[in-house]
């Protein structure tokens, strides 16, 4: 801590944070690290697929412990955006596309970045799959999720 | 002035007196007319560190206050989400946050925070929902996830201290209850052994809580034999970091009849801050407990507390604060609750039980969920149904308190059968 | 993954008589096996020392204590502040106080924040400077002191204690509450108690 002339003194708050994935979390990550898909739960009652998967039902708080799915890393982007600098302000050398992305067969979805795709190519509604890690690489942590990228489809029918 | 002299000195009119009717404090203008009940509790496991979010945590507390409630979630009108700091989660707003794990989605809520007191504001906060008439039934979470904070809690917690004229001195949140129990000892003569029989008596208490998370048979002789971390206080007199939650549901007089034939019934809420110049007080006795414990009781018409309460729930976050704390609920004279300790008058089976549920030092101190849990206690056991742990003589009525922040806050419910 | 910590396996009849939840995970568990993810925040601060504040750190910066009285009820306190939170009026009377007082309640502190050991021991204290008014006291330092253990600690000082501010030289002082080192015990005079 150290005190100026200006009489400003400076300190921080010495922490760090570990966050635990839960129980839901720990599923979806270790499903996500051996099958590469994404695992969800099933409210039966509201009939919620919900993602991030979570053990209660948030509307009618049944207990979705036993209610879990799995559905693929396929969706579309609902909305997007072009970010150039980073969380200090500075200018990033390669500008970030990050996205929400709905993922089908759910009702919920992921933000997420885009990868190889030029930003001029990106549009509501863009058909994407998901990108992981190689799976000796992933360790069940949310980084193990590189990216989305446009299907195959969807590249295909940009090319005129 | 009376209010100006509860501030500044701290004195009970007709301290001298054995056992003193205390005089109406004038704290409040009227009691709402509305009644307001528990209806329904319910916890996690309290743990040093759970795999579970805090919205889970928050879930199996919620779920299981409604389940015993006979409720569905969408019954619930408006949420009361009690969580202390956001360092400690690690989640920025996280009473927001954690809401949906607390069935708060798409509901009124607000958030209730006065550091380790917010355990029992929770029910004074939920209260103030039911009686003013807005809601019939409102649901009330405290939670807190302590673990996520590295190496220690404590790097948030210190930051409590004065960033310009005590944060250079170096100093531990120890410190600050070292500091208090050394001053109670000095000032009354006390002894640490006396101290040490709250860490005995909760420990053990605990053993019959199932959520229990330092529950253990233990002596005096362990408890001082356990190394100094701050004299006066020896590591086994300090309650755990923990993770947890617990949780409660308050409803109206009608839909609480209808839901039960065993309301538990909020006769009397108080709260008091006193001023952040800690070193301005005496240490010896926490004033503005008595304030927050005169105003709960004036509104449940209680005039004799050691007659009319049967069992308490004080604050022991630290082994000398039940003790501290019982002198400024006005269930023991100042500087007498260790002898009163040593004469088993606190014992569950004694004429005025004190912390059964084990208490912080025994189940574990999720900070704002601690104090949830207090209140969870007072609701079994005014029901009789809180078997190992039941006190004898079908107790009528109870008091849970919490303290918090730097050494400032009182909160104070009154639970009864009537 | 590793099982979770062993719980007391007896079924205790108490409530909650419902299934309790929670999986509680073990040191290793939390720090080595369960994938977590770390985030350190940024978190600097700096805050103004206001007006009050900014004045008695310079006169601490001279090898003076500063304290100021409210002209409503009285009150004289250290350290300073710039109005009188029981009347709500300005305290702007400055007085310079004696750098002497009592302790009214010390600790003897072995554990840093972080619960690590220390091995010489930290003693924190509530001092009352001499001519403030009754009971206000702030947090500082005990130092001089013989030696380390919670005996021999407490037979040098006690609550009651005089004390005497220990200041750093003039060239260390910095215009900060560590301008003054400790207070130690007058003349090695303890109160008995």
């Amino acid at each position: 801590m150290r005190f100026d002339a200006t009489r400003v003194w400076h300190g921080t708050m010495p922490v760090e944070f570990l966050y635990t994935p839960g129980v839901a979390g720990l599923r979806f990550f270790q499903t996500l690290k051996q099958k590469g898909v994404l695992a969800v739960t099933f409210c039966a009652e509201c009939t919620v697929t919900y993602l991030p998967p979570r053990v209660y039902c948030e509307n009618c708080f049944a207990d979705l412990s036993d209610a879990w799915q799995e559905v693929p890393g396929r969706g579309r982007v609902h909305t997007f955006t072009l970010v150039r600098v980073d969380r200090q302000g500075r200018r990033l050398q390669t500008p970030e596309i990050v996205a929400f992305v709905r993922i089908d067969g759910t009702d919920g979805g992921l933000v997420t970045r885009l990868v190889d795709v030029a930003p001029a190519d990106v549009r509501l509604d863009l058909p994407v799959e998901i990108v992981l890690q190689p799976p000796r690489r992933r360790r069940a942590v949310p980084n193990d999720i590189v990216g989305f990228t446009p299907t195959r489809t969807a590249r295909r029918g940009r090319k005129r | 002035m009376q209010r100006r002299g509860i501030m500044t000195d701290g004195v009970i009119a007709g301290a001298g007196k054995a056992a003193p009717a205390i005089r109406l404090s004038g704290l409040i203008k009227r009691k709402p007319r509305r009644r307001v009940a528990v209806v329904g509790a319910g916890l996690s496991l309290f743990m040093r560190r759970a795999l579970d979010t805090g919205k889970e945590l928050s879930y199996y507390a919620a779920a299981q206050a409604m389940e015993t409630a006979g409720i569905r979630r969408r019954d619930i009108e408006g949420v009361i989400m009690a969580t202390a700091p956001d360092a400690f989660d690690g989640v920025h707003m996280k009473g927001d946050w954690l809401l949906d794990g607390a069935g708060g989605v798409r509901r009124p809520y607000m958030r209730a925070y006065v550091g380790g007191g917010s355990g029992v504001f929770s029910i004074i906060s939920g209260w103030t929902l039911v009686a003013s008439g807005l809601f019939d039934l409102v649901l009330v979470v405290g939670e807190e996830k302590m673990s996520t904070c590295q190496p220690h809690p404590q790097g948030a917690f210190i930051t409590i201290f004065d960033h310009t004229i005590e944060r250079p001195l170096g100093p531990n949140l120890l410190w600050i209850f070292a500091l208090e129990q050394n001053r109670y000892m000095s000032t009354y003569g006390l002894r640490n052994e006396d101290i040490a029989l709250v860490s005995v008596k909760n420990k053990r208490n605990a053993l019959d809580h199932p959520a229990a998370q330092v529950a253990k048979e233990l002596t005096v002789k362990d408890v001082l034999a356990s190394e100094v971390v701050a004299w006066p206080v020896h590591r086994l007199m300090v309650s755990p970091v923990s993770d947890g939650a617990a949780a409660l549901v308050l409803a109206s007089e009608d839909v609480a009849k209808r839901l039960t034939d065993k309301p538990v019934w909020v006769q009397g809420v108080g709260w008091a801050l006193d001023t952040s110049y800690w070193g301005n007080r005496d240490l010896a006795y926490p004033r503005y407990v008595e304030q927050a414990a005169r105003m709960a009781y004036e509104m449940a018409g209680v005039t004799e507390p050691r007659k009319q309460i049967h069992l308490a729930e004080p604050y022991d976050p630290f082994a000398y604060k039940e003790l501290h704390h019982l002198e400024g609920l006005q269930l023991a004279d100042k500087g007498k609750a260790p002898e009163d300790l040593a004469q088993g008058r606190f014992d569950r089976t004694g004429p005025l039980p004190v912390c059964p549920s084990g208490g912080l030092m025994g189940v574990g101190n999720p900070i704002a969920a601690a104090g949830v849990m207090k209140l969870c206690e007072l609701f079994w056991q005014l029901r009789g149904e809180a078997g190992a742990r039941q006190v004898p003589g079908n107790p009528e009525r109870g008091v849970a308190q919490a303290w918090g922040d730097l050494m400032q806050v009182g909160t104070v419910a009154v639970l009864g059968t009537r | 993954m590793a099982k979770p910590a062993a719980r007391p396996p007896r079924v205790i009849d108490a409530p909650p008589h419902l299934p309790m939840r929670g999986r509680a995970l073990s040191d290793d568990e939390f720090h080595r096996t369960t994938p977590t993810v770390a985030w350190t925040p940024r978190l600097e601060y700096g805050w103004d020392t206001g007006a009050a504040i900014g004045r008695f750190l310079d006169g601490l910066r001279g090898g003076k204590i500063y304290g100021v009285r409210c002209r409503v009820c009285g009150r004289v306190v250290t350290p300073p502040r710039a109005f009188c939170e029981l009347d709500f009026k300005p305290m702007d009377e400055w007085v310079e106080l004696p750098d002497t007082g009592t302790i009214n309640t010390f600790s003897i502190c072995y554990v840093t924040w972080d619960m690590k050991p220390l091995r010489t021991p930290q003693i924190p204290a509530v001092i009352e400077i001499d001519g403030t008014s009754p009971r206000v006291g702030f947090l500082h330092l005990v130092g001089g002191l013989r030696a380390g253990s919670v005996d021999a600690i407490r037979a040098q000082i006690g609550v009651g204690t005089p004390v005497r501010a220990v200041w750093k030289t003039p060239k260390e002082r910095e215009g900060a509450i560590t301008d003054v080192l400790h207070f130690a015990p007058i003349d090695g005079r303890r109160k008995a108690r």
